[in-house]
């Protein structure tokens, strides 16, 4: 199933489809022994002409082992699933960094706008700009968000990127991604928020650092009185 | 008796008038039918939105065939708008969850079989349970209303995540939410008041010798499911008001222009909603946990084990809310403790799996239909679970959620819970209900379309998700990410055309073994529980004499005995000493 | 001892499992899912109200005097349904309606000074739309007035049935009219700290 995945370009991308995998052969085992198991005794089993059925209770011990025991692996897998779960998440969404380019993202009906800070690297300075539908990044450079939501609640969703975070009216929500590879990509709403839900498409634009560079001078196309000309963050590789 | 004749207003020999024997009926069992019937029509409906759904997936924007009628703004020359698509989903969700799944399982199997499976007369109180149907065919109507006021049907999901539900201008449906949410609130009482008679009915009513632990694996799931909906219904009555009281005389409880909090409502109704999932899944479970050992002609493996796995998954259900809302601005500390609860409830779901897989070894197997549908429900239901795994993990949800692969999980355990479920319950008991044999032929041609047409519609939804197709999206060919799916969205669509068509059968069968079906002897399978010591259909009052209980429920096969079943109600001696 | 249970079907011992009466059970599941409604409100009245760091300036505006008289009045109520119950177990069919309408009055009382509260606030430009405290405080206050006037209707039915031939076969009903409005009374014992005093 992860060949049906969109393309992965994040860095934490690669870990989340790593769990993905891992379960799916878990499940898959118990998926697969389960109805082998439950088909080969509906076949085997049938009512045959002068054959009684076996009057087993499972109630005791040893013939419960049957059950119990593959329900203590059960319980031993699942909590291997969460283990190895848990410091994805974590990474993901608990320990952002701190260092990137800042875009400041702002969910309506019916599109996203994204807000950059401008060479000046703050917001609420005149060089700020908000462009709609298209976020534009460096490759291989953290990007923080800030992500909120004018109305109603939206999902910024970024497939090939494997983020998703609820944006909310009243409410600012960090998240992070860092993107590898140059293109573009498709950024849509996962959370229903009116008739024109489904047309919220927005653009994931990484481009390489040539290219970045490039577009920051096509959109602050005045130079930067300070020395730091074309810089959009404070720090940067 | 005379209580019980003064509960039912008359005085045993008078003749009831057609509306106190068929419409406004104490008799539990024909509450209970009418909680199927009402159950079946809104299940057409149910299956309509479904239908017209997938055909704007399938062909967007093209005109539905047959629906040319349909008078704008709500379609236009048979071609679904965003609007009303939204309002289909809505209503696909809200129908099939409170005025299919619920009645059909709840209303329709608990009503008739508990007090017949506990040797009493009828229910605790019968006025009560009349009234409990009048309110939830009352809350029908006023949902069905809906899709006829100005502005349309509730369109913010059956989740009616706030603040979209919240102010009418952003969906820019007035009334239909009003709507929705009072036919909730009705639905809620409704079941409340069932809820307060199964409860009462199965702890007090139960005949001499019926401990807790000889009680009918199908009594054990609807007490729990009763006890799980009492339990959790109550904070979203309050968070109901507070929506109707937000969009009307201007609260802002979930408003955070009116500094409310738009997660609240997300608490309040999944606080109620993961439990309600449990109220759905296990009467469907308790269907086929009685149906097995009567066709395996043995007893359920691990009896015991099972009642504490339905009574674990009920308490464990409390506790794992918040997977719903991983991604919704909660606290990211709090995914991981609610990604390990809910991952805990593999544990009694395993059991119960592991534990009906193994009953059926050593078995003398047969297969009409009601064994064929219970045999689909686990083997499909399987498919649910495992799925919910995935999304049970905080770290892949973030991609999952949202997406049809969510989709495909949850109808992988309540089509097989509700619908193989319960068909196999309408199989196995019709000839008690009505006291004839439905047609074997029709059923099994019902069950392979059904199981066939089920699983093309939902396998390719998995792979959807996968793919990262959003959910309640009017049309994902926008998306160049998603092109690729169209092939897939055909594929489910016609599978649902199929599956659709495929239930014809059951609906022939159903009514013309009403009238023509082979007569039912009392007990047509062979089976050990109370409600087959008694005539099909059974009189009023159930028992000629109150039966007495002398063993638990699945003493099938018992070695040394010429018949291969020793029903509970049988004074025979009971070998091992149960 | 407690009322004795008629069984309202069948023989008492083939139909009562648990030495409980039907009735008792029934109204004991009832208010357990009563006791989530308000939960459910109470808890969301407690985290907002933490969230949004006490609401101690819109508070100010309640009316703590009228609310201890309405305390006052509906603990006198419970007591006054106590002494029904207890007169309706002696079959003392005079005493438990004395107390019964006793207990009617007290509640309409509660209504009135609930209303007349309500009046006071809403003159002062306090509606449930001027802020989420206010929204709150009308939200749960009221819907705790509609289940004490559900309370009075069921008091008020049970004290009329209780005049006619209907006694013997109603009166161990007084317990489960006790029992709801006992609960009525607890939520009240909740409501009010929070929304008074604290």
């Amino acid at each position: 199933m992860l060949s049906w995945f969109p393309e992965n370009i994040s860095t934490f991308g690669g870990d989340i489809d790593r769990v993905f995998g891992l379960i799916y052969y878990v499940v898959g085992f118990w998926f697969l022994l389960t109805e082998t198991l439950l088909l080969y005794f509906l076949i085997r089993y049938r009512r045959r002409a002068r054959h009684a059925a076996t009057y087993s209770r499972g109630d005791t011990w040893s013939e419960l082992a049957w059950v119990l025991v593959p329900v203590v692996i059960v319980l031993a897998l699942d909590l291997g699933i969460d283990a190895a779960g848990a410091p994805v998440w974590a990474r993901i969404k608990e320990q952002r960094p701190e260092d990137g380019v800042r875009v400041l993202v702002t969910g309506k009906q019916f599109n996203w706008n994204f807000t950059y800070p401008g060479p000046d690297g703050k917001f609420d300075t005149p060089d700020d700009k908000t462009i709609e539908n298209e976020l534009h990044v460096p490759a291989n450079q953290n990007v923080l968000l800030t992500l909120r939501a004018k109305d109603v609640i939206h999902s910024f969703f970024i497939p090939n990127v494997r983020l998703k975070q609820d944006v909310l009216p009243g409410r600012t929500i960090p998240a992070w991604f860092n993107a590898t590879k140059p293109g573009q990509y498709e950024i849509a709403c996962a959370e229903l928020c009116g008739f024109g839900h489904y047309n919220m498409r927005g653009f994931l634009i990484v481009h390489d650092t040539e290219g970045y560079q490039e577009w920051v001078k096509k959109e602050w196309p005045e130079p930067a009185a300070t020395a730091d000309a074309a810089a959009p963050a404070p720090e940067h590789s | 008796m005379q209580a019980v004749a003064e509960a039912h207003g008359h005085e045993h020999g008078d003749e009831l008038s057609f509306w106190r024997k068929y419409v406004f009926s104490v008799d539990h069992k024909v509450i209970g039918k009418q909680y199927m019937s009402l159950a079946l029509f809104m299940m057409l409906i149910g299956g309509l939105t479904a239908f017209l759904i997938r055909w704007q997936l399938a062909w967007p924007e093209t005109p539905v065939p047959g629906f040319g009628w349909v008078p704008e703004p709500t379609m236009f020359d048979g071609v679904v708008p965003p609007e009303f698509y939204n309002a289909l989903i809505t209503m696909h969700g809200t129908i099939m969850v409170f005025f299919v799944a619920m009645p059909f399982l709840l209303g329709a199997f608990g009503n008739f079989l508990i007090p017949l499976m506990v040797g009493a007369d009828d229910m605790a109180f019968p006025r009560l349970n009349m009234m409990s149907f009048w309110t939830i065919f009352t809350a029908s109507m006023v949902l069905l209303s809906a899709f006829f006021v100005p502005a349309g049907a509730a369109a913010a999901g059956w989740t009616g995540y706030a603040p979209l539900s919240a102010d009418p201008q952003y969906t820019g449906v007035t009334w239909g939410i009003n709507l929705w949410l009072i036919a909730l609130a009705l639905e809620f009482a409704s079941f409340l008041m069932g809820g307060v008679n199964f409860l009462t009915t199965a702890i007090n009513m139960r005949a001499p010798g019926l401990t807790l632990m000889r009680l009918p694996l199908m009594v054990w799931t609807q007490v729990t499911a009763a006890v799980l909906f009492m339990l959790s219904v109550g904070p979203l009555v309050g968070g109901a008001v507070m929506l109707l009281l937000d969009r009307t005389i201007g609260t802002g409880f979930f408003r955070p222009d009116r500094g409310g909090d738009a997660l609240l409502w997300q608490h309040l109704f999944w606080f109620f909603g993961h439990p309600e999932v449990y109220v759905v899944m296990l009467p469907g479970f308790g269907i086929i946990l009685e149906i097995f050992p009567v066709f395996t002609r043995k007893p359920l493996f691990a009896y015991k084990a099972i009642i504490y796995s339905i009574i674990g998954t009920g308490i464990l259900s409390f506790i794992v809310w918040a997977h719903h809302m991983f991604v919704s601005g909660i606290d990211p500390r709090l995914a991981t403790p609610f990604s390990v609860t809910t991952i805990l409830i593999s544990v009694p779901f395993a059991i119960m799996v592991f534990s009906m897989v193994a009953s059926f070894r050593g078995g003398a197997i047969s297969y009409p239909t009601p064994m064929l549908f219970a045999v689909g429900t686990l083997a499909t239901f399987v498919i649910g679970g495992v799925t919910g795994i995935f999304l049970g993990s905080a770290a892949v949800d973030i991609f999952l959620h949202g997406t049809y692969f969510v989709v495909a999980h949850f109808h992988y355990t309540l089509f097989p819970s509700v619908l193989f479920g319960g068909f196999a319950g309408v199989y196995f008991w019709f000839p008690k209900m009505f006291g004839r044999m439905m047609n074997e032929t029709l059923g099994k041609i019902h069950f392979w379309i059904t199981l066939v047409g089920f699983n093309c519609v939902f396998i390719p939804l998995f792979l959807a998700g996968a793919a990262g197709n959003m959910r309640r999206v009017y049309n994902p060919m926008q998306y160049d990410f998603l092109k690729h799916l169209s092939g897939i969205h055909q594929f489910a669509t016609i599978a649902t055309v199929v599956l659709l068509i495929g239930q014809v059968p059951f609906v022939i069968n159903f009514f013309w073994s009403l009238f023509a079906g082979q007569p039912a002897t009392d007990n047509p399978w062979r089976a050990n529980t109370l409600e087959w010591a008694t005539s099909s259909p059974p009189p009023h009052g159930n028992f000629e004499k109150v039966p007495t209980v002398y063993r638990d429920p699945y003493e099938y096969s018992l070695p040394g005995m010429t018949q291969d079943f020793l029903p509970q109600y049988a004074p025979a001696p009971a070998p091992r000493g149960v | 001892m407690s009322s004795v249970a008629i069984a309202e079907h069948g023989d008492a011992e083939s139909r009562e499992f648990t030495a409980q009466p039907l009735g008792r059970i029934g109204v004991w599941w009832f208010l357990a899912s009563e006791i989530m409604v308000f939960g459910g409100l109470i808890g969301s009245y407690i985290l907002s109200r933490v969230a949004a760091g006490g609401w101690a300036a819109e508070r100010a505006h309640v009316n703590t005097r009228i609310a201890i008289i309405n305390t006052i009045v509906l603990v006198t109520s419970s007591f006054t349904i106590v002494k029904a119950h207890a007169a309706a177990e002696a079959d003392n069919r005079g005493q438990a309606r004395r107390f019964m309408l006793l207990t009617v009055i007290l509640g309409c009382m509660f209504l009135c000074f609930k209303g007349y509260e309500y009046s006071i606030e809403i003159e002062h430009g306090f509606t449930p739309a001027t802020s989420l405290f206010w929204s709150f405080y009308y939200t749960m206050t009221g819907l705790h007035g509609l289940h004490v006037l559900i309370g009075i209707i069921i008091n008020l039915s049970l004290f009329l049935l209780a005049g006619g031939a209907a006694w013997p076969r109603i009166k161990h009903r007084v317990e489960y009219a006790g029992l709801y409005w006992h609960f009525v009374d607890v939520v009240w014992i909740f409501l009010f700290p929070l929304l008074y005093l604290a």
